[in-house]
């Protein structure tokens, strides 16, 4: 570290332990952590529910609540341990030197004060400044985390700005008083897809523009490589590994974290050749842990007498510099082997076509009863929840339909299952039509032969009766068992299919754990031998470990029983590993349907190719591009005309989007797209993920030497493909074939001055000899630190040179403003060359 | 189908049901203030139950010569009275125990009446919703503009045992004089009790019915009779056990108000509030005879009213 200031950690934490005090005694929440944050820095903590990572952020704030306490270690802040401050001076620190971010917007703004007042408390109370001095200072910040129209925002009431917005307003409200610490606890999860990459992006920024460091909790991987430097894997209260992004990502040496990334769906997974490993067993409970590694009874590596002795610690992994890891066997294990075989499965031949939905239409009747309706004698209107879906679904094959918050999704799941009537077309299940038939006019047999799948495992069981009554209910409703002992006979058959024992039917949910009860829903789905299983996102609620194995379980019995599975979700991870076909929905339209394959490869609808780019995905050798969109999600209510995507699209062509409803283009293999685009632009696309495979093809020249794997998310920034531009005045044939620089598309400026860059000095397209590990510099991350070798900087001593002109090149590639730090980027380099 | 199916979703109930019992009341333990509450209930019901195996006096028996003693004095028979005697002779803590039998039977009674009433005008409303809910809520809001005082006056002077009716249920139907009374009480209280019962339950059923094990129902086709008694009631009994514990406490102030009124149970038998309204003639003489019931009735309702409150701790606890 260069500066002399940037060598005091701002956070440390060492050796903490902390623990609850409840009627069944001291439970210990976390034990034996360690953590150490330098100014500047993101670190990520991930981890499952329940493994103390929330409780770790709680524990920095000084705030435990009453029957939670740190009984062991220190927590220092700048230096100073916080155990040792009063009420009085950690009151001062919470809020103004460090802030917490919670995962629910609406639960951290008071619903009943402006956000002006809001706003501004913050600085009046921390830095008793007056009031039109802070009003002034809270609009710069909401300009700042890029809230449009901040004067009006501030006069509004939370439950008038969208979730989105919410958050931007917390986060901006957290770095009011210009902390030095900011902890987000899981900021994006309660957000849809793309808004929340558009609140990553934020994230991604602050550190860079406001130097604050940053401690990050998810438990999502992918969203820590997109946003961290370095990361901590918690298990059952223990940290298991610390290291940088991609030392943990692409070098892990814990088989709990190797687990993890066994089981998350990542492009390349592949459900019948390559299905995704789960890791066997349950998180265990804080009271029942095991004697040493916390993990041992669910790995593969576990040995008898080294592994559950005495409570192991972290040790330094000897090939890694920071890289520490929890395991008293990684130098034991072969990390380069294979991972684990799954059973592999062949792909199944799909039958007959069993579900058509013909031009499906669902509206809803809204009663306005204000006077001015009244007068104006609109006093009703529709709600278009579905318009004209159209889509099949053959035997055995899974279709997913991927949408967003308030795209029809589950109304149409509503109509499929007869909770509601359609309003016009057909829904036609083997032959018959369904769609006007409600559930109780459906015979048991029709009944039974279309089931759900629920997506809270919570609220999926009745709490008040047994496992076994409730399966046994649903077969004697559908009739497949006509006596007592035939139900009980098929609810055991039922819990075996789902691999749960058969002394659960006496068990009452709250005795089960989330995976538990999502099986025995699943039970409960396939009891009457159905033959359309509608899954409304049944893993998403679940931990990532067990989600590997109910996803397995629920692929396996849809083979065996060749039944049609219409998969509901916004994850399209588990979509492109799960789903034989891709139904994408927006605003209640079918926008995108085709084979897997085709929806994740060009040509994209404009809408697929912001969800695709919005997705985080856990593998640093990945490149993808970054699309944010602009806007809200328009509300169903009040649709856009045209088009309806046409408010946020950044591939808008012109005013025909804004008035005519495009055309569906077949563009062959059932691949469907509705889109103003015309054919060649849409083939034209470029993808947005690219794999490795396709990456060496590509570049194979500018390798890095210093990775083991070629992770050179560059491209993403230099070459984000223009489209058509807004101002194309003819709008039905654009005119440009090749494709020009559009600012909307990307936050980062394309490649548009190829003159410039040539202009700059000559730079190294190869490092000489062994590159210098730019990160070193503050405010470099991984990923920036791949952009400047991109650009062909690979040693301090080229940073070190840097010219007027340099940083303005340097500037057009990278997605910030501010000079001040580029300058100290220099100064710094300058420091570490000559060290 | 449905009975058997019932059946088989009972006996584990039950089974369970039971050790859950045990476990609350270890929970209960905890809260102090629960704990003073169920003794003082137990110790009354205890009393109710067993009454008759205690060595207690003819309540009903009217001792010349004994009139309105002071507690702790015995007749010229001989006989301790230990709280003294009535104006007709009768001996106090025989009557005051023997009417904790009356009062705790008829309260809990019309508890049960009303809440059943008020369980299913909730549940329908909350799950059925539009007209249903409509009509429910106006009906109960109706009944709650009423001066509570005034609706009970109304139906038990116009339908009490002495009035046209009241004779006729008594004469022609052959209906005993007391059980036209508790009748009428039962009414009464379930007119007055009921619309409160359902705006919670209906309240509570709103909260439930979104949740996705009643999507699950509908999905399989379930009626709507089937989800609102077995899927969601019984998940609304957690805040209905503490509100049945505070109401049966209002519910017994309610009867023995009646009784001081004289539109409670018929004499002879003994009623706490009938008991403090024949002590109220004799002024500074008949304290002796107001102490006692008095105490009973505030024992017992406070009994239930901490209880209904270490319930509420404890379920708030977790």
């Amino acid at each position: 570290m260069a500066a002399p200031d940037m060598n005091t950690p701002v956070l440390e934490c060492n050796n903490v332990s902390i623990s609850y005090y409840t009627r069944a005694g001291e439970i210990p929440a976390v034990v034996d952590f360690n953590l150490k944050v330098m100014p500047g820095e993101a670190v990520g903590i991930v981890g499952e529910s329940g493994c103390g990572k929330s409780t770790v952020a709680l524990a920095i704030m000084q705030y435990m609540g009453k029957n939670g306490d740190i009984v062991g270690g220190e927590i220092k802040f700048m230096g100073r341990d916080m155990r040792t401050m009063s009420e009085e001076e950690l009151r001062d620190i919470r809020g103004s030197r460090i802030s917490m971010v919670y995962q629910e917007p609406m639960a951290s703004l008071n619903p009943s004060m402006l956000i002006r007042e809001q706003l501004n408390e913050v600085l009046i109370y921390h830095e008793g400044i007056s009031d039109e001095e802070a009003s002034k200072r809270s609009i710069e910040m909401l300009d700042a985390v890029r809230l449009p129209d901040p004067e009006r925002l501030m006069d509004s009431f939370p439950h008038q700005i969208s979730g989105g917005q919410q958050q931007r307003v917390v986060i901006a409200m957290a770095l009011l008083s210009k902390p030095q610490l900011l902890l987000l606890d899981e900021p994006t999860t309660a957000l849809d897809v793309t808004v929340e990459a558009g609140v990553v992006e934020l994230i991604k920024d602050i550190s860079k523009r406001f130097g604050t460091s940053m401690i990050y909790i998810s438990h999502n991987l992918g969203l820590i490589l997109e946003t961290c430097d370095k990361i901590a894997v918690m298990y059952s209260g223990e940290a298991v590994e610390f290291g940088t992004v991609n030392q943990v990502f692409d070098e892990m040496r814990h088989p709990y974290t190797r687990g993890l990334f066994n089981s998350i769906p990542l492009p390349g997974a592949d459900r019948y050749s390559r299905p995704l490993v789960p890791i066997r067993g349950q998180l265990p409970l804080p009271h029942e842990r095991p004697t040493g590694c916390n993990f041992g009874p669910r790995c593969d590596h576990f040995k008898d007498g080294v592994c559950n002795v005495k409570p192991l610690s972290m040790q330094d992994v000897t090939a890694h510099r920071g890289h520490q890891v929890r395991c008293e066997r990684y130098l034991n294990i072969d990390w380069e082997a294979a991972r684990p075989k799954a059973e592999t499965a062949t792909a199944a031949n799909f039958g007959k076509t069993v579900l058509q939905v013909k031009n499906m239409q669902k509206y809803y009747e809204v009663h306005d009863r204000s006077l001015k309706a009244l007068i104006s004698g609109k006093a009703s209107k529709f709600v278009k929840a579905n318009e004209k879906l159209d889509f099949e679904a053959r035997e055995a094959e899974t279709v997913a339909i991927v949408g967003e918050s308030g795209c029809g999704k589950s109304t149409f799941a509503k109509v499929m299952l007869g909770l509601e009537t359609a309003t016009g077309g057909e829904v036609i299940l083997n032959g018959q039509e369904i769609g006007q038939i409600s559930v109780h006019k459906r015979t048991p047999q029709m009944v039974g032969s279309m089931q759900m799948i629920f997506q809270n495992p919570f609220e999926t069981l009745n709490p008040s009766h047994t496992v076994g009554s409730q399966i046994s209910r649903v077969l004697r409703m559908f009739g497949v068992a006509k006596t007592k002992e035939e139900a009980l006979e098929k609810t055991y058959n039922l819990l075996d299919m789902v691999k749960l024992p058969r002394d659960f039917a006496q068990r009452r949910p709250r005795q089960l754990s989330g995976g538990q009860k999502q099986r025995v829903g699943i039970a409960r789905a396939f009891a009457g031998e159905a033959q359309v299983v509608v899954a409304d996102e049944p893993v998403s609620a679940l931990d990532v470990s067990v989600q590997a194995a109910v996803t397995g379980l629920l692929t396996d019995i849809q083979r065996e029983r060749r039944t049609t599975m219409l998969f509901i979700s916004h994850d399209l991870s588990v979509v492109r590993y799960l789903a034989d076909r891709v139904v994408v929905m927006y605003l209640g339209q079918i926008m995108e349907q085709g084979n897997t394959d085709d929806i994740y490869s060009p040509p994209y609808h404009p809408y697929t190719e912001a969800l695709l780019s919005a997705v985080p995905i856990a593998d640093t050798s990945i490149t993808k591009k970054h699309i944010v969109l602009e806007g809200e999600l328009p509300s169903p209510m009040n649709p856009p005309s045209g088009c309806p995507f046409q408010t946020r699209c950044p591939r808008k062509i012109g005013s025909i989007c804004e008035t005519d409803l495009p055309d569906v283009k077949d563009l062959g293999n059932g691949h469907k797209i509705m889109c103003h685009l015309s054919e060649e632009d849409l083939r034209a696309m470029e993808p947005v993920i690219a794999m490795p495979s396709d990456k060496k093809k590509k570049s194979a020249a500018s390798k890095s030497p210093g990775r083991t794997k070629a992770a050179l998310a560059a491209a993403s920034i230099a070459t984000v493909p223009g489209t058509a531009a807004k101002a194309k005045p003819v709008a039905k044939k654009p005119a440009a074939k090749k494709p020009a620089a559009k600012k909307a598309a990307a936050k980062k400026p394309a490649a548009k001055k190829p003159a410039a860059r040539k202009t700059g000095p000559e730079r190294l397209k190869k490092a000489r000899g062994k590159a210098d590990d730019l990160k070193l510099i503050s405010g470099v991350g991984p990923k920036l630190e791949q952009t400047l070798n991109k650009l062909g900087f690979w040693h301090f001593d080229q940073i070190g040179s840097w010219k007027k002109a340099d940083i303005a090149i340097v500037d057009d590639e990278l997605s910030f403003k501010g000079r001040i730090e580029r300058d100290d980027w220099v100064k710094q380099a300058r420091a570490l060359a000559r060290k | 189908m449905t009975d058997t199916t019932a059946e088989q979703t009972d006996t584990p109930d039950t089974a369970t049901g039971f050790a859950r019992f045990l476990a609350a009341f270890g929970l209960l333990r905890e809260s102090w203030v629960g704990m003073i509450g169920l003794f003082l209930v137990s110790f009354w019901v205890l009393i109710a139950i067993f009454v008759d195996l205690l060595p207690l006096q003819d309540p009903l028996a009217q001792t010349r010569g004994a009139i309105n003693l002071a507690m702790l004095t015995e007749d010229k028979t001989g006989v301790m009275h230990w709280m003294g005697t009535d104006d007709r002779g009768r001996d106090l803590l025989a009557r005051l125990l023997h009417g904790s039998r009356v009062v705790l039977f008829w309260s809990t009674l019309a508890t049960i009446v009303a809440y059943s009433v008020g369980m299913i005008m909730g549940v329908t409303a909350g799950y059925r919703g539009g007209w249903w809910d409509e009509i429910i809520s106006f009906i109960g809001n109706v009944l709650l503009s009423f001066p509570q005082i005034v609706l009970l006056l109304v139906i038990l002077t116009a339908f009490g045992p002495n009035s046209n009716i009241g004779v006729w249920m008594n004469t022609e139907l052959g209906m005993d004089k007391s059980i036209v009374s508790g009748a009428l009480i039962i009414v009464a209280i379930t007119f007055s009790t009921a619309p409160q019962v359902a705006r919670i339950v209906r309240g509570i059923v709103l909260d439930l019915k979104t949740r996705d094990y009643i999507a699950a129902a509908e999905v399989r086709g379930e009626g709507p009779l089937w989800i609102m008694l077995v899927e969601l009631l019984p998940n609304a009994r957690g805040p209905l056990i503490v509100d049945a514990c505070l109401r049966l406490g209002y519910v017994i102030i309610t009867i023995a108000l009646l009784g001081f009124l004289s539109l409670g149970l018929p004499p002879p038998d003994p009623d706490w509030g009938k008991m403090i309204s024949d002590g109220r003639q004799w002024g500074y003489n008949g304290l002796n005879m107001m102490l006692w019931p008095a105490i009973a009735i505030s024992s017992l309702v406070l009994g239930l009213n901490l209880l209904a409150d270490g319930l509420r701790e404890i379920s708030l606890r977790d």
